[in-house]
């Protein structure tokens, strides 16, 4: 073979000239070009830091992040660790971070789940479903976030006292001020039962993995799911019963003018959820309607053919490619989601936006304060980018 | 059925006919296969699931609609006499008041605008929504969009601010011939020599420019008195106009094949888009004024104007950048080949294919970010949404949220809803050509 027969782009490349200092060669030009654009770019922000400290110097305005060890002295209504007023910035910063964390979580979650479950029914053969599905998500998507969730915080505000409280479900009470769920009381044996789960969902997992490659290597299948059954469930409810199988509600009983025991989700927790969740899972039923459209109908036929059974179709046929397309833009609905909370601060919801606002307000470190927020948000953002890609590449198409 | 196909049947049936007791006339099909009988049982009674699905849903729907009609019709309260709310707070969770809209409507879409100048505010909208039109309609993709965008803009800006502001410029004699030698001059240029029409138009403009002010006697109303949807739609379409050439330039600096450039047009993107909006208004509220040189101070709304300007650029400029990515190679190739210079190609062969292929998704863009102007109440600018959550303030009309925030809504659904009806008839119109 010679190397006539190989593709002619792979050796023309154009010889190297020697750089002329002449504007008619293209690479001083580049070079001039972006010696340019970066030399503004640097002199503008050099104009703006320069203007900044001065401003600073006239207002004495310490910078740094000192500030971030001093008593905060904020009441902050709803945390995860301990926190009193007298605690540091520092630390009602990190309180505003888990806030921020525990409403992009948990809306993450169920979003994806209205979101799937709307998409499907978008979906389905029934008229009445599909219609009332894709009204919804027209809606959803054409009013702003801070309209709905001002909406419901007002809703949720209009609500009766928790003497009137609505009570829907036994031990369940919705009021003013917040939604109320009985819970147990929390014992060593409880801990002791979640990490059993744990443990038996890796077992689990393990075991299907097992039952997989043994598959591969003798063409027998084995049922993965009896297996799966008793560690993730008999398991833990093993381990709960061997330490004494402890069981008491705490139930919300209303004293006075409020409800004690259970645990509370205050109204503008419960608002910025409702909101969060039913707007992005809006976004996520068109993600997923085109997932699924976008897998071949030849592909269903061609897994019928083979005699595969409907769950088998839909679980190694259909899934794989459907998420393939969704997972890209889903990607970015969580990360919109998570973004979108900072709207919290105009219900009154503590997130970090909430905390570093008011930090700052008190401070007057606004450098500082606004570089915190931005900061929570890129790593909270990469992360959830890096998680995602991770899966993506691991789902995606792997071609020759 | 086409009348062929009926022909065949027929034909078809006379030949096999002969089967004894078998009529030879064509039947109509079962009353199962086609018509509304068969719709119903295909789309809502198909199975048992789908049944109970059908009339589960047609219970919750039908009643919620008799509760909703009741809330907001039988036993609303339309109007009361001045803030006398007794009545609407009697019906309170049985009944609507929509009395806060009628009371409150001019605040709400006006803001604290002065209440005499509002048919102002209110021909700017009109003109806000004709530009829409226009720009809808291809019929008028051209160059001269871009002139009628200018045109429209600045008669809003001289609306909404009024008095002798922009004819304030032109008060002495050598810049009113100033100004007319311009517009003669661009006139010409843009005519390429027709001065019979540039002349006249020139002076037309000139004309509206120096006297409208004056002659329609409009008193200058200062931008911190403007509030309600003029707002809104200031913020969104300036945002856009303007948000839109640096997103191009964005985009291409992204595919540059100058490493600086393109580091620096990455760096962009990602960092805006990485940070919620929030933080780049409070950005621009709080530390925007510590940039600048002391005693030089820009005005709020401009402040959460370049917020959005900057935040909508870098995410534009990631749709443009996918319909560069999605031109094939081989027009780039043929534009090189042909002898153009990077510009040319770009504004020749380039941009004008990419930026057609992309136009559903930036319609999309925009939603999104006529959605996000309503962001800038956090920070305390007067648009739509703060006048209508300002509007509940008063102690009269406390507890009224709800019915404001409908009726707020319902603006925003409208532009959007449109909007995204536009987006999604162009998607299909555009797509026709390849489809076939």
């Amino acid at each position: 073979m010679s190397d006539a027969t190989t593709d002619p782009r792979h050796f023309r490349t154009p010889p190297r000239r020697p750089l002329r200092l002449s504007w008619s060669d293209e690479r001083v030009r580049a070079i001039v070009w972006q010696v340019l654009v970066v030399g503004v770019v640097v002199a503008v922000v050099w104009w703006l830091v320069r203007n900044t400290a001065h401003n600073l110097e006239v207002r004495r305005i310490a910078t740094g992040f000192g500030f971030l060890g001093r008593e905060a002295g904020l009441p902050i209504g709803e945390h995860l660790i301990d926190y009193s007023p007298t605690d540091t910035y520092a630390r009602a910063l990190l309180v505003g971070v888990l806030n921020t964390l525990k409403v992009a979580v948990v809306g993450v979650l169920l979003a994806t789940i209205l979101g799937t479950a709307i998409g499907i029914a978008r979906l389905s053969r029934n008229w009445l479903l599909a219609r009332l599905a894709s009204a919804y998500v027209e809606v959803i998507r054409d009013l702003p976030l801070l309209l709905q969730l001002l909406f419901w915080y007002t809703i949720l505000q209009g609500l009766p006292g928790p003497r009137q409280a609505l009570n829907p479900v036994d031990g369940v009470y919705l009021s003013n001020r917040g939604l109320k769920l009985p819970w147990i009381e929390w014992q060593g044996a409880h801990t002791a039962a979640l990490l059993a789960l744990v443990a038996g969902a890796a077992g689990a997992w393990l075991y299907a993995r097992w039952a997989r490659a043994r598959q591969m290597a003798d063409g027998q299948p084995r049922r993965a799911w009896p297996a799966a059954v008793l560690l993730i469930l008999g398991l833990p409810v093993a381990v709960w019963a061997a330490m004494g199988a402890p069981w008491t509600v705490d139930r919300p009983t209303l004293r006075g003018f409020n409800f004690v025991g259970g645990v509370t989700m205050s109204p503008e927790y419960f608002a910025l959820l409702i909101g969060l969740v039913t707007y992005t899972a809006g976004f996520i039923a068109e993600i997923v309607r085109a997932g699924i459209l976008a897998v071949n109908l030849g592909q269903w036929e061609a897994a019928q053919a083979l005699g595969l059974r409907h769950g088998q179709v839909l679980r190694l046929i259909v899934m794989p490619q459907a998420l393939r397309v969704i997972v890209p833009p889903m990607t970015s609905q969580y990360l919109n989601l998570t973004k979108n909370s900072s709207l919290a601060v105009a219900i009154g919801y503590q997130d970090i936006v909430s905390i570093a606002n008011t930090t700052l307000n008190q401070t007057g470190q606004a450098i500082e304060g606004i570089a915190i927020i931005m900061a929570v948000y890129l790593t909270i953002s990469l992360s959830i980018s890096a998680f995602m890609n991770w899966y993506n590449a691991r789902i995606a198409l792997v071609e020759r | 059925m086409a009348p062929a196909d009926t022909t065949a049947r027929v034909r078809l049936d006379t030949a096999v006919a002969r089967v004894p007791g078998e009529a030879s006339a064509p039947r109509s099909p079962p009353a199962t296969a086609v018509g509304p009988l068969a719709w119903l049982r295909g789309n809502l009674f198909s199975s048992w699931l789908s049944t109970a699905v059908t009339l589960l849903l047609a219970y919750l729907i039908v009643r919620w609609t008799i509760g909703f009609v009741e809330w907001a019709f039988v036993n609303a309260i339309w109007e009361v006499p001045h803030n006398q709310t007794q009545a609407c707070r009697e019906i309170k969770g049985v009944g609507a008041c929509w009395a806060v809209v009628t009371e409150k409507h001019r605040f709400i879409l006006f803001g604290t605008y002065p209440f005499e100048e509002h048919w102002r505010p209110a021909l700017v909208v009109l003109l806000f929504v004709g530009l829409y039109v226009v720009s809808a309609l291809r019929r008028f993709w051209r160059k001269e969009l871009v002139m009628i965008w200018a045109g429209v803009l600045t008669l809003i800006g001289i609306l909404m601010w009024g008095g002798n502001t922009a004819p304030g410029l032109l008060r002495q004699p050598y810049e009113q011939v100033l100004a007319l030698v311009l517009l003669a001059g661009a006139g010409f240029a843009y005519r390429h020599g027709r001065i019979g029409v540039a002349l006249p138009s020139a002076l037309i403009v000139y004309a509206l420019l120096a006297w409208a002010g004056p002659v329609l006697d409009m008193p200058y109303v200062s931008q911190e008195r403007w509030g309600g949807l003029p707002i809104t739609l200031i913020l969104a379409t300036f945002g856009l106009a303007f948000a839109f050439p640096l997103a191009i330039l964005v985009a291409l600096g992204r595919r540059s094949e100058l490493p600086a450039i393109r580091m620096l047009c990455v760096l962009y993107v990602e960092l805006i888009r990485g940070v919620p909006l929030i933080s780049l208004l409070f950005m621009a509220s709080v530390m925007f004024p510590l940039f600048l040189p002391e005693g030089m101070n820009i005005d709020k709304l401009l402040r959460a104007q370049i917020a959005i300007i900057l935040f909508a650029g870098a995410y534009l400029a990631e749709v443009v950048r996918g319909g560069l990515q999605a031109l094939p190679r081989g027009q780039y190739e043929a534009a090189d080949a042909l002898g153009l210079t990077y510009w040319q190609k770009t504004g020749l062969i380039v941009l004008p294919q990419a930026l057609r292929l992309v136009i559903p998704p930036l319609v999309n863009t925009f939603i999104g970010f006529f959605k996000d102007t309503s962001l800038v109440l956090i920070i305390g600018i007067f648009d739509l949404l703060t006048a209508g959550k300002t509007a509940i303030i008063e102690p009269a009309w406390q507890g009224f949220g709800v019915e404001v925030y409908i009726f707020v809504g319902l603006i925003y659904f409208m532009f959007c809803y449109a909007m995204s009806k536009y987006s999604q008839n162009l998607e299909a119109e555009l797509n026709r050509h390849r489809r076939r």
